[in-house]
């Protein structure tokens, strides 16, 4: 570990590296050779060996149904009253899978290849390419389960192409792509309900994870959750944790994230020895609905498949822009993607779009209504389309994505052209996690938008909800019985030292936020987080604003410990009591994320440093520098965080310069 | 908008309710109606006072967690959830009674917040296919009629909210389960287990205490997601052929 503090922010500690991918092996045959060196579990000792699984989305109610059908006795954890409203649910556009049920030259490979080259060179090959190889019986598996997916007129499934790829591997249903596989999954976690092998626990909050070290090295070994109904602080104890639970977006208050999405079960681990991998790589989504005014509490992503048909542009003079779009003919519009990126036009990666979007308002030719002084919208325009392919078909592809725009907005998206701005959607840093995605502490596997490892510094779309399930149904369950087979563990007792230790953190933890007593509201430190991570750790930064950020997190953490005000009792339900351990977690996970960003001097996918850009200003990357993951270990409360490298090694990818033009 | 309120609030599952009047000042017509709830409760926590309890998660009309009664109606005067309806719906100076969904297998939690865990294990009776990871077969190997699709997806769109108990003077669970049932029997995957899901399903529905359908529609004129009726005729005609009288 370097002795001085770099950056008077960090240390540098030992070089970190998956040792679980077989070495050695055709990447076509690793997943295969992997599964075949699992340990087995003998189906008599499943019964005893207990799994606890904290989320219900695709990634956590996958892994429960596939371990409960397996025999595993399984606890499933979720914090929603009920495990089929998780985050997941509000996934739009649709599913990846290399089917290559239209014939246009799909395959396992180049499914690998483009999502490499979309997380722009930041994820690990072995991971991606196991991700592309298992997509396809993700689909066999839903349609079973009863997923309603799109079909054409013969029955026969459909699909369509999705931001930046040029083939057709997207399976969708309508709008709502999310809500049907987590309803299939979910489903298949309530059979196994009524089977007896999973136990749910919605409701539940976990606050901490116990490690217990028996001689052998730390082990997790259960958790500490917090029944939201009664306020009990309840321990749960297991052979094995998995944290299915999701990302952590909402640390700029403003995002397309549900409202209870968070970071503590990851934030908590973190702190217990678990690597934080590329904290600040967030993805923002190019088509969402820009924002209104002050009282918002969330943003509405609309899904990207619009990008299919929608044109997207701004008034080429500033002057026309509070203008009726309508009014403004094709020579004074300027549709920028088309113009700059002929080859990919408005399918451009969502970094991409994002990025001009952002541009093209920073210049004053934004349209819609000032938000701080500053239009913050692009049009998004359909006129071309409903010409071209009537409206009824246009109403059949997006109609209800053209419904939500119109409650939400007031405006009719047939009449007048949608306005659409980029906001903060998923996060692409989460725990470490080896090829077995297993974290640095044993026995604590974390799956889903959770973990960092497949998708680099940028998402492709659809390629998300691919992640959790092939992690919850596919991955998970063989990776999870190696490290299972040496169990079950040595029973332990709720007095062991490391449990009662668990116990009392997260009681004092409560115990504070119940005695501070202070004037201000736990929102308003949120909003104020969320305001300083949008602008200085959002689409761009600079090293001076991350610096500014980093000092201001602190003053405002410090803050909220003397002054946030937390009513009610910790006995029974209290929402403010949830949001303010949450908001506790965001405001050190933020210093984490700048500190992160700041290090990282290149730019690459979502992320763009201002102090690494091409003549033409288009990101640049510094692969001889910081061809990496950054896994962040805790230091300590007082103590700063220390970086561990894993260098990405490209075998099967030629790294290139990303060029759209 | 400046509005009077007055919302249920209970303490806990066992404490009485009563009726608390709060005037709101400063709510935008653009918000929704849960983030002029937001607001109130900044109001209330200024002035130390609890805020009020309520559920919501995804915040745009799909994960199915909001719901309140509002001026008698489930999720208010307009067909869509609590979270996605518009201040602009309502007038300056309006007075707006806030509720909890109330139907017995519903208990109240807190304030607004009620338990539809039966929900949960009216899907565990049977609510699902049975498919192990898998085991399944190519997803091109059955296809389905279009027209089946469209009607499983259209029941499919169900978000388990519950507006349709809330709404139900007998709190019935029809339209939920009626939609489960479509949603699976129309698929020929579904086909296996049809009658002893129907079955299943509805001696759990019965046993949590939802009350038997009347076919007043009170629930489908609820339902944020349209769904229509004719599940329930769907639902009745499968139990009849599953052999099982109510
Ligand atoms: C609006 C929107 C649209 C999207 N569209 C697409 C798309 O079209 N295609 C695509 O591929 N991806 C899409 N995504 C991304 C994708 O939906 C998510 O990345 C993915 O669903 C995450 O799944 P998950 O299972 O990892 O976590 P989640 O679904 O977020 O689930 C997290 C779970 O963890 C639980 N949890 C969290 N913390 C705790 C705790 N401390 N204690 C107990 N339980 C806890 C929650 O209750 C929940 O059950 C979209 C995302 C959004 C926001
Ligand atoms: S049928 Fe409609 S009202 Fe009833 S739970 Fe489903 S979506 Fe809600
Ligand atoms: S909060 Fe999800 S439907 Fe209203």
């Amino acid at each position: 570990m370097t002795d001085t503090l770099i950056d008077g922010l960090y240390r540098e500690g030992e070089p970190i590296a998956d040792t679980k991918a077989p070495k050695g092996v055709d990447i076509s045959q690793m997943w295969t050779q992997r599964k075949f060196d699992a340990a087995l579990v003998n189906p008599a000792n499943r019964r005893k060996l207990d799994v606890i699984i904290v989320g219900t989305g695709l990634a956590g109610a996958s892994a429960a149904a596939t371990l409960g059908e397996a025999g595993y006795n399984v606890k499933s954890f979720c914090y929603q009253d009920s495990p089929r409203r998780a985050h997941s649910i509000a996934a739009q556009g649709g599913i990846n899978a290399a089917k290559n049920y239209k014939g246009d030259g799909d395959s396992v490979h180049r499914l690998f290849y483009d999502t490499v080259k979309g997380g722009d060179y930041r994820s690990r090959e072995t991971n991606v390419y196991r991700l592309a190889e298992v997509s396809a019986n993700i689909i066999d598996q839903c349609v079973a389960q009863g997923v309603p997916f799109a079909r054409e007129y013969g029955g026969l499934l459909d699909n369509r192409s999705f931001g930046g790829v040029q083939v057709s591997r997207t399976f969708y249903a309508r709008g709502q792509t999310g809500q049907q596989l987590l309803i299939g999954a979910y489903q298949a976690l309530e059979r196994q309900v009524g089977a007896g092998t999973v136990k749910m626990y919605s409701r539940h909050e976990m606050l901490e994870v116990i490690v217990v070290d028996e001689g052998d090295g730390p082990r997790a070994r259960g958790i500490i959750a917090r029944d939201l109904v009664t306020g009990e602080i309840e321990t749960h104890l297991a052979d094995v944790v998995v944290l299915a639970t999701g990302g952590y977006g909402n640390v700029f208050f403003l995002s397309t994230n549900a409202m209870g999405s968070n970071v503590t079960a990851a934030w908590r681990a973190h702190r217990k020895g678990a690597y934080f991998g590329n904290p600040c790589y967030t993805q923002i989504h190019p088509t969402c609905i820009p924002q209104s005014g002050g009282h918002q509490s969330k943003l509405t992503l609309m899904s990207e498949s619009l990008r299919n048909d929608g044109r997207i542009w701004v008034p080429k003079r500033a002057e026309d822009c509070d203008k009726d779009p309508r009014d403004i003919p094709e020579e004074d519009r300027d549709y920028y993607l088309e113009r700059i990126y002929p080859g990919f036009g408005n399918l451009v990666p969502r970094d991409i779009a994002s990025r001009q979007a952002k541009n093209m308002c920073d210049e004053g030719r934004g349209v819609g209504p000032a938000v701080d002084g500053v239009r913050r919208g692009v049009y998004l325009d359909f006129a071309d389309a409903i010409a071209r392919l009537g409206e009824d078909a246009v109403r059949a592809k997006y109609g209800n994505l053209f419904d939500m725009y119109e409650r939400i907005t007031g405006e009719n998206p047939y009449q007048v052209p949608m306005r659409i701005y980029p906001a903060v959607h998923y996060t692409m840093g989460g725990l470490w996690v080896d090829y077995d995605l297993q974290s640095t502490i044993p026995g604590l596997f974390v799956t889903g938008e959770a973990n960092f490892s497949d998708h680099g510094a940028n998402r492709l779309g659809a390629s998300a909800l691919m992640q959790g399930l092939a992690d919850g149904y596919f991955v998970l369950p063989n990776t999870i019985r190696d490290y299972l087979a040496k169990g079950p563990f040595e029973k332990l007792s709720e007095d062991h030292p490391a449990v009662v230790q668990a116990q009392r953190e997260v009681q004092e933890r409560i115990d504070r936020f119940m005695s501070i007593n202070g004037t201000r509201s736990v929102d308003s430190y949120h909003k104020e987080l969320g305001k300083i991570m949008w602008e200085k750790c959002g689409m761009e930064r600079t090293e001076e604003g991350l610096r500014e950020a980093i000092e201001e997190i602190r003053a405002l953490r410090a803050d909220f410990w003397s002054n946030v005000r937390v009513l009610g009792t910790p006995e029974g339900l209290n929402q403010t009591l949830e949001r303010a351990g949450r908001v506790a977690d965001f405001l050190e996970l933020g210093e984490l994320m700048c500190i992160d960003a700041l290090h990282r001097r290149e730019s690459c996918g979502g992320h763009f440093r201002a102090e690494s850009q091409t003549e033409d200003g288009e990101a640049l990357r510094h692969d001889d520098e910081f061809a990496y993951v950054a896994a962040w270990e805790w230091g300590g409360d007082e103590s700063a965080p220390i970086l561990h490298k894993e260098d990405l090694v490209y075998e099967f990818i030629e790294l290139k310069q990303r060029s759209y033009k | 908008m400046k509005l009077a309120l007055s919302i249920w609030r209970q303490e806990n599952p066992s404490a009485p309710g009563r009726m608390v009047r709060y005037d709101v000042d400063g709510v935008s017509e653009d918000s929704s109606f849960l983030e002029m709830l937001d607001l109130l409760n900044e109001q209330l926590t200024e002035k130390g006072e609890e805020p009020v309890a309520f559920d919501s998660d995804c915040r745009e009309g799909i994960c199915g967690m909001c719901g309140v009664v509002i001026n008698g109606e489930a999720h208010g005067p307009e067909r869509t959830t609590t979270c996605q309806l518009h201040m602009r719906s309502f007038k300056d100076g309006d007075e707006i009674v806030i509720e909890p969904w109330r139907a017995d297998p519903f208990p109240v939690i807190k304030d607004l917040v009620v338990d539809r865990g039966a929900f949960d294990r009216i899907i565990a009776a049977g609510g699902y296919i049975s498919a192990n990871t898998g085991s399944a077969p190519d997803a091109h190997a059955t296809p389905v009629p279009k027209e089946n699709a469209d009607r499983a997806f259209m029941a499919a769109e169900c978000i388990g909210c519950g507006a349709c108990v809330a709404a139900c003077p007998n709190g019935s669970a029809s339209l939920f389960m009626g939609a489960k049932i479509t949603h699976l029997g129309e698929l020929p995957q579904g086909q296996p287990e049809r009658w002893s899901r129907v079955a299943a399903m509805t001696e759990q529905h019965d046993s949590e205490g939802f009350g038997g359908c009347t076919n007043l529609g009170e629930c489908t004129r609820a339902c944020p997601k349209g769904i229509p009726l004719n599940v329930i005729s769907q639902m009745n005609a499968d139990l009849r052929r599953a052999g099982y009288g109510r």
